[in-house]
């Protein structure tokens, strides 16, 4: 309770403002098409509208409130028209049409699994070739680390490209990017959880007479896991934008990234906030599932 | 110990080799000058290593570089790879220095106009939001779970919408970094504002400090690690937003819409030039907050040790 009830207030908070702010934003459309409908709006004709503030128009003419809501192209489309357009895009529709959310979100999910599999596992081995050998540690961390502060998704489009002009399509190109905006988390995550023993545990396993393997097993891989959990859920939310951006360069036709750039072309704006919130649902169910299991192993280690 | 892993090393390097060398049959002197190259210099960043010199810290990963770099040019050059797949460094390099003016301009338009100012406004509305957040408890505990849920959102996603309401110019850009850099900024400021202890702000207390004595000298000062290290995030985030954006449409100028229009026309050159520039900005970017970070947070144990 103590938590839910300030949670729901905050929300309730959001969509009232939302619902506000869809009034100024899209009233100057609403008037036009009052306009030409035949209705009186205060002033006639949209050129002397233009100049005029969104406020002062919304006070003139309160009567085109209800319809700044219910716009089919709106400039910000009201709560209940996303929702409405998510229900009938995943549930309404049959899940193999074209139109429907949950097939391009499968596009979508399918490549970020994917990149997010290949990167993490090139991560993790990364990390320990660093943890293991100095000259990994000193020549290649350094890179792993800068790398973070660059922008990588810029590579993005090339990759697609060049990867289409030597014949690789498809679920491929959307994985490499996936997997490596997954990768550069995961090496410096991990490097930090495989070197979190202290001196004192690791002493204790040299008295026991511990080989390099055992020592790795027992208890650098164990108590890495915390560290782990947290890159992989870093991670797996950048595998999801890196899919997403990968479809936005060669015009995708499937996939969320495919919705958003198709709608920002023809002014769809409902099926543009319908695939953002299809890839925020998305995005949150999966950081989700990675907390439900960091729960269960962390607890099964007595760690949490 | 190191002996047994370099005879591994080479092991594997020779197999390798071997097998590089059955496939390309033809190109036999080139593998080998390749695979040499690359053992004489991972031998010398070896050496390099164990040496315990003082300046191997910062020599060895950029020999490392170095020796990536040469090995590139080399395939490139050796293999006649096209230039619409993989152009040489040197190439790049030239392409660098050649269009300097127009990626100076770029520069200023995504990374100056649109990022630097989307980030100021991002950061300053983030910080502002916390310092109210955490006054009133009622609010931490409602905006923060909601807060966190979105800074793990592709965020990044809003683009489109915002390029459709502030324009194809730099303010729409600026206004995709504000949205992408508040939530980090918000949630670690928030988190670090309660980094002080129940003692300290005690003893706040027993000085008669006021709300905001005791928020100046004592909790803004041990929030500093935490914003800080939220502004760091916000660096990466403030780019790749400003970046992004200009994909769902730009002026003819801006780093995305070069990196965009150049691949399509297949001028790679031009694009591996851009992500020099996107780097150098990124790491310059970023090393500025850090330098701040330092001068900021001097008495922090993190800082001090080095």
């Amino acid at each position: 309770m103590r938590v839910i009830v300030p949670v729901l207030t905050v929300l309730a908070v959001i969509v009232a403002l939302w619902y506000a702010a869809c009034i100024p934003m899209n009233v100057k459309g609403v008037l036009t098409e009052a306009e030409r409908a035949g209705a009186e709006v205060n002033p006639p004709g949209a050129k002397d509208r233009r100049d005029l503030g969104a406020f002062g128009l919304v006070l003139g003419n309160s009567f085109a409130i209800p319809a700044t809501w219910e716009q089919a192209r709106p400039r910000l489309p009201a709560p209940h028209q996303v929702a409405n357009e998510l229900w009938n895009t995943t549930v309404m529709k049959k899940i193999t049409s074209k139109r429907s959310l949950v097939y391009h979100g499968w596009v979508t999910l399918s490549a970020t699994l994917l990149g997010f599999a290949i990167g993490t596992g090139l991560g993790i081995l990364l990390a320990v070739g660093i943890v293991y050998s100095r000259v990994m540690d000193m020549s290649v961390m350094p890179w792993a680390i800068v790398s973070q502060t660059i922008p990588i998704i810029a590579l993005a489009p090339m990759i697609i490209v060049v990867l289409y002009s030597i014949g690789v399509q498809g679920i491929i190109p959307k994985a490499i990017i996936s997997a490596y905006l997954s990768f550069f988390p995961v090496v410096v995550g991990m490097v930090k959880g495989l070197r979190s023993p202290d001196a004192m545990q690791l002493d204790l396993l040299r008295t026991y007479y511990a080989s390099s393997a055992q020592g790795f097993w027992k208890l650098r891989l164990p108590s890495s896991m915390p560290y782990l959990f947290t890159s992989l859920k870093i991670g797996i939310a950048a595998s999801l934008v890196g899919a997403i951006v990968g479809e936005l360069p060669t015009g995708a036709v499937a996939g969320l990234g495919a919705r958003l750039l198709a709608g920002s072309y023809y002014g769809q704006t409902v099926q543009i906030w319908s695939a953002l919130f299809a890839a925020a649902i998305l995005a949150a169910t999966l950081v989700a599932i990675l907390s439900v299991i960091e729960q269960r192993v962390l607890k099964r280690m007595g760690m949490a | 110990m190191t002996f047994s892993r370099t005879n591994i090393t080479a092991l594997i390097a020779g197999l390798l080799g071997v097998a590089a060398i059955s496939t390309f049959g033809e190109n036999k002197i080139e593998i080998i000058t390749i695979l040499m190259c690359w053992a004489v210099l991972w031998f010398a960043n070896v050496k390099l290593a164990h040496s315990g010199w003082k300046h191997a810290r910062w020599l060895a990963p950029l020999l490392f570089g170095a020796t990536l770099l040469l090995l590139w040019e080399l395939t490139v050059a050796f293999f006649d790879v096209p230039l619409v797949i993989l152009p040489a460094p040197s190439l790049i390099a030239m392409r660098f220095v050649q269009s300097i003016d127009i990626l100076w301009q770029d520069f200023v338009q995504t990374i100056l106009k649109g990022g630097l100012s989307g980030y100021i406004i991002g950061c300053g509305a983030a910080f502002l939001t916390a310092v109210l957040v955490d006054r009133f408890d009622f609010l931490r505990r409602g905006l923060l779970p909601v807060g966190n849920f979105m800074a793990a959102l592709p965020i990044v996603g809003t683009a489109p919408i915002l390029v459709m309401w502030y324009g194809f110019n730099w303010q729409s850009k600026a206004a995709v970094v504000v949205v992408m850099v508040f939530f980090p900024v918000l949630v670690n400021t928030v988190a670090g504002l309660r980094e002080t202890s129940a003692m300290q702000r005690d003893l706040m207390s027993t000085y008669a400090a006021n709300y905001w004595q005791s928020f100046f000298k004592l909790r803004l000062p041990a929030a500093m690690p935490f914003v800080f290290n939220g502004l760091k995030i916000a660096t990466t985030l403030a780019l790749v937003g400003a970046i992004v954006a200009e994909f769902f449409g730009s002026p003819t100028v801006g780093m995305g819409f070069r990196i965009s229009t150049s691949v399509g026309q297949l001028a790679l050159d031009m694009v591996w030039a851009e992500i020099v520039v996107a780097a150098l900005a990124g790491s310059a970017f970023y090393g500025v907050v850090a330098m701040a970070e330092k001068a900021v947070t001097f008495w922090h144990p993190s800082q001090r040790e080095k």
